[in-house]
């Protein structure tokens, strides 16, 4: 199930190279119904997916670089199929999305959202650093591309200005690869990029090296997140780029990020982690209240939409670095919730863009006598956002705080309640952008020949909003993939730190380095 | 005897299609004349085959003067494929340019053969003589088109320059022979080294030269600057053909010469190390920091092969099996890669050293969406972006310099690599985002080049995909 999830999006995109760059319908469906398939795939592997074993589950191992003893190695633990779940269930929107949006050049982009599906996807499913690197660089192809064509004026500079951070941030991480598989070497004799093997390996580093391979992996991921100070690329992204790869940015590319912190930065190297879990969680602070600041100053709708997202994946951060269970569930969870949030809303900001060819929030006003259907969904998007108890952002805000307000790592409360003023900023700049587009009077005489929502935008709309009010009413049909996977990765750092655990029940029915059987296994498909 | 010929067939064949087809081209009427080509092609072909065969037959033949075997047989690989490669994409060039004769396939086929010898050699004349038949066709290759002063000039520098560079060359080489007691077989001169030398000032002396020399002719900082100048100048397809199969065999000699005057242990070996060092830093940052200035693709890509030449220049500092094996893989990704590229600006090219701007790019993808995606396909591997084939290269040798304790070394190398992006995505930027401005539009007429640039493009993924299958053999050195 997995292998198929993964690898319908290369196959769809193949197949669509195939496809007459004419025969724009043909392109078209073709698209949407690979990315149906692949959300179905992917739902079958949530489905098929044992909640209550805490392991790596449906693995498949293949030699592939013996000499570096890299393979091909993918499987799921409770958080990555849910990363995978919610990547699989957003493209086919986004692909709806370009149906309009998208004028020129189909073809090409497409092919190029397919191949980021791919990328992502398997960037959650690789268990071998060399594996997952491949597909974190893969991913950068598709979104220059799909920011340099079909971007706004200054596109190039945003294109650009993505690369060359993202790349220098993974370049770096490379480094931290190389010299992590060279550790390995040197104390077990076989420099290796095995994943399951290099987690067990990598906690017993001393800090004094750890920390470098720690600083090396954070650098890559806050970059990605982004975290405040290096999230500068992310308001010019999301301001050139066009609407389906803003959406792709606020919904996809940030859970990588998120995902690399728990998976390299808890995961690998847990007494880094604890010696700068203060620090990490400071940035997140820092992230919370500037990107307030700066989104309630904004006059353009998708700068402050950017800014509001440094601020809240601030909270995000902090809660992977309390390193409580509830806290790194908060934040898996969050994701996924800013995801659909995030799809939602931009998805009604492009919208009003398409009709009105502006992002300036002067344009707008009274917006909610033409279009009260549109006010409607625009509404439920935003108060998830800020947070409204029965919609999927209270649950996440609330499992944030609570982690890190009880955190024994952090044993600080001031993390906690810095992070709470999110809950008063968000409220101020989102009522604010509600306020300004949806009532009042007419700014401008274009806004009264708007029309309502059509057919296929609320079908964009509706599986976003639905899945919304289900998580925030029942988050459990969610979060239960997510939380014995937790529980054991919070387990191994309280008995790392603090020689003692609440978790040991589920510490119990963790394997102890499968790599060893799969290494047999793969020598001998290897000759 | 018999076995000396067998094994070092690769070299003999490859002198003998030479002369062979230097006789064919002058027996065969004018008029009928195009049937030097398909012969030097398939000459090479057999050339390729033997070479695979005698693969594993390690030894040394006439009387220690070459070597054979696994590391040989793999660069003569390397270079009959580059020949054929370039070869088959000729064709269609010279005939736009109208210039086509049979001496250009001839003179392809000395260089492969001096390069041949180079990758073969196991004493300080034989490379010397590699290098001398590899440098001599490529200055008349460079000066082909005779009548375009661009071309002319070019052969003119590269040749007052490559003269002044094989000087270095010889005399680093007479040093050594004094220094070390008379001695020319590597082997002998490696046992002396790490022995010690009778005088060790001129061996120091001599090997500095010889770096210099070797230096030069694989275009490392600060021995580069003909580099741009000539491989802007000379015809595109010699320019695909020098920055490749010429580099490949330059390389070929300085891996084996630096191993034999820079034993592991050895009396200078630290020092000498780090200069090898400061040079590959050096390359690198120079050629990518230079590039970002460039409007004119060849010379792009020439700046590019100064900074790829810095990062394989990373194996031979880490002095390691695993450095070796990343400078083999990395030239053949490279020699794809490189070729490629060079032969997508030679089917653009429509007069003699003209549609070579950047603004001459703009819109490419609007007007040929293919040959657009397969450039990006050839930066985006230059780069060293996953997963085309020279990723894993950079990914090995990287590898190599952090196993050897160069981690300075390979930090260079990714802060270069992150230059590097700003001017290889700016001719992506050219093709894909930019729509073309002025002047005339000339259709490309790939024809037969069009297999090159397929067999390439197989080739960078290929190798991307499963460098398993290049290192089994470059890994077995070991």
């Amino acid at each position: 199930m997995l292998l198929a999830t993964l690898f319908a999006p290369l196959v769809g995109a193949l197949a669509l190279l195939l496809v007459s760059r004419d025969a724009k319908k043909a392109l078209k469906y073709t698209s949407l119904t690979v990315s149906v398939v692949a959300f179905l795939f992917g739902l079958a592997t949530l489905l098929n997916f044992d909640h209550a074993n805490p392991n790596m589950q449906m693995l498949t191992m293949q030699g592939w670089i013996p000499s570096l003893d890299a393979g091909f190695r993918i499987g799921v633990d409770g958080m990555s199929v849910l990363f995978i779940f919610l990547t699989a269930l957003t493209i086919p929107v986004v692909i709806l999305a370009g149906f309009d949006s998208i004028k020129s050049q189909e073809k090409e982009f497409y092919v190029l959202i397919l191949l980021l599906e791919f990328g992502v996807i398997g960037i959650f499913a690789a268990l071998d650093t060399f594996l997952f690197y491949v597909f974190f660089e893969l991913i950068l192809i598709p979104m220059y591309f799909l920011i340099g064509i079909w971007g706004g004026e200054r596109k190039t500079f945003a294109a650009l200005k993505f690369f060359i951070y993202t790349m220098f941030g993974s370049l770096v991480m490379l480094i931290g690869l190389i010299w992590l598989g060279y550790y390995v070497q040197q104390t077990t004799g076989h420099f290796t990029t095995n994943l399951l093997l290099l987690r067990e390996i990598a906690p017993t580093i001393p800090l004094d090296t750890q920390k470098w391979m720690f600083f090396a992996f954070m650098l890559a991921f806050c970059i990605k997140v982004p975290l405040f100070p290096v999230h500068t690329w992310l308001p010019d992204v999301q301001s050139e780029a066009p609407l389906v790869g803003t959406v792709v940015v606020g919904a996809v590319l940030f859970k990588i990020g998120i995902y690399g912190l728990i998976r390299f930065g808890l995961e690998m190297f847990p007494q880094s982690s604890f010696e700068y879990a203060k620090v990490m969680c400071a940035l997140g602070a820092a992230a919370v209240i500037y990107g307030a600041m700066l989104a309630i100053v904004q006059t353009d709708i998708r700068r402050l939409a950017s800014f509001a997202l440094v601020s809240s994946l601030g909270t995000m951060v902090m809660g992977v670095f309390s390193m409580t269970p509830e806290g790194v569930q908060g934040a898996i969870i969050q994701t996924f919730n800013h995801g659909l949030s995030v799809t939602g809303l931009f998805l009604c900001l492009g919208m009003l863009t398409e009709r009105r060819g502006t992002t300036l929030l002067a344009d707008y006003g009274g917006i909610a006598k033409v279009m009260p259907i549109f006010a409607v969904f625009f509404a439920i998007s935003l108060f998830s956002l800020v947070g409204l108890p029965g919609l999927n952002g209270f649950v996440g805000e609330y499992l944030l705080l609570l982690g890190t307000f009880r955190s024994p790592f952090l044993n600080n409360w001031t993390f906690g309640i810095l992070g709470a003023t999110t809950g008063v900023f968000v409220a101020i700049y989102m009522l604010k952008l509600y306020n300004d587009i949806c009532f009042g009077g007419f700014k401008n005489d274009d806004s009264a020949s708007m029309s309502d929502l059509t057919t296929k935008e609320l079908a964009m709309l509706i599986p976003a909003t639905i899945l919304m009010i289900w998580i925030g009413i029942y988050p459990s049909t969610f979060m239960r993939f997510s939380e014995e996977s937790t529980k054991a990765l919070v387990g191994k750092l309280e008995i790392a730190k603090f020689g003692k655990t609440n978790y040991t029940e589920t510490l119990k029915k963790l394997h102890k380095a499968p790599a060893a059987e799969s290494e047999a296994h793969e020598t001998h498909k290897g000759h | 005897m018999l076995y000396d010929i067998f094994y070092s067939l690769p070299i003999s064949l490859s002198s003998f299609f030479c002369l062979t087809a230097m006789l064919l081209g002058a027996l065969v009427p004018k008029n009928r004349s195009n049937i030097v080509m398909p012969y030097a092609t398939i000459g090479l072909a057999i050339v390729f085959t033997f070479a695979a065969l005698l693969w594993g037959r390690n030894g040394t033949a006439f009387n220690s003067m070459i070597t054979t075997g696994m590391y040989p047989s793999f660069f003569d690989m390397l270079f009959s494929a580059s020949g054929i490669l370039v070869m088959i994409a000729a064709r269609p060039y010279l005939q736009r340019m109208n210039w086509e004769f049979d001496e250009f396939y001839i003179l392809i086929l000395f260089a492969v053969s001096g390069m041949i010898l180079m990758a073969h050699a196991n004493h300080l004349l034989i490379v010397f003589i590699g290098i001398e038949v590899m440098s001599i066709s490529f200055y008349v290759l460079s000066a082909y088109m005779r009548n375009q002063i661009l071309s002319v000039e070019s052969g003119l520098k590269y040749f007052l320059l490559g003269a002044f560079s094989t000087g270095f060359l010889l005399y680093g080489m007479a040093l050594v022979y004094g220094a070390t007691g008379g001695k020319m077989e590597y082997s002998a001169i490696r046992a002396a080294v790490s022995y010690g030398a009778q005088m060790p000032s001129l061996l120091l002396a001599g090997t500095g030269l010889i770096i210099i020399g070797l230096s030069f002719k694989v275009s490392a900082f600060p021995f580069h600057v003909w580099s741009p100048d000539v491989y802007q100048g000379a015809p595109t397809i010699v320019t695909a053909f020098m920055s490749t199969g010429g580099k490949a065999a330059a390389f070929a000699a300085f891996i084996q010469l630096s191993s034999v005057l820079i034993p592991n242990g050895g009396p200078d070996s630290t020092k000498l190390t780090y200069l090898l060092a400061m040079l590959s830093a050096a390359s690198m940052l120079y050629g990518n920091i230079a590039a970002c200035a460039q409007q004119n693709v060849k010379r792009l890509l020439a700046y590019s092969s100064i900074a790829q030449a810095g990062y394989m220049m990373i194996g031979i500092v880490s002095g390691t099996g695993r450095g070796t094996s990343g400078i083999m893989f990395y030239l053949g990704a490279y020699l794809f890669t490189q070729i490629g590229a060079f032969i997508v600006v030679s089917a653009l090219e429509h007069e003699y050293g003209k549609q070579l701007e950047f603004s001459d790019y703009a819109g490419l993808a609007k007007r040929h969406p293919l040959l657009a995606g397969v450039m990006s396909l050839f930066m985006f591997s230059l780069l060293g972006l996953p997963p085309f084939a020279i990723f894993f290269g950079k990914y090995y040798l990287f590898m190599a310099a952090i196993e050897a304790g160069y981690t300075w070394l390979a930090l260079v190398g990714i802060l270069a690599s992150l230059i590097s992006a700003y001017f290889y995505l700016g001719l992506i930027v050219a093709m894909y985002f930019r729509s073309h401005e002025t002047g005339e539009i000339h259709a490309a007429q790939p024809g037969m080049s069009g297999v090159t640039i397929a067999i390439a493009v197989a080739g960078v993924i290929f190798l991307g995909l499963v460098p398993a299958a290049v290192l089994r053999i470059t890994g077995v050195l070991m």
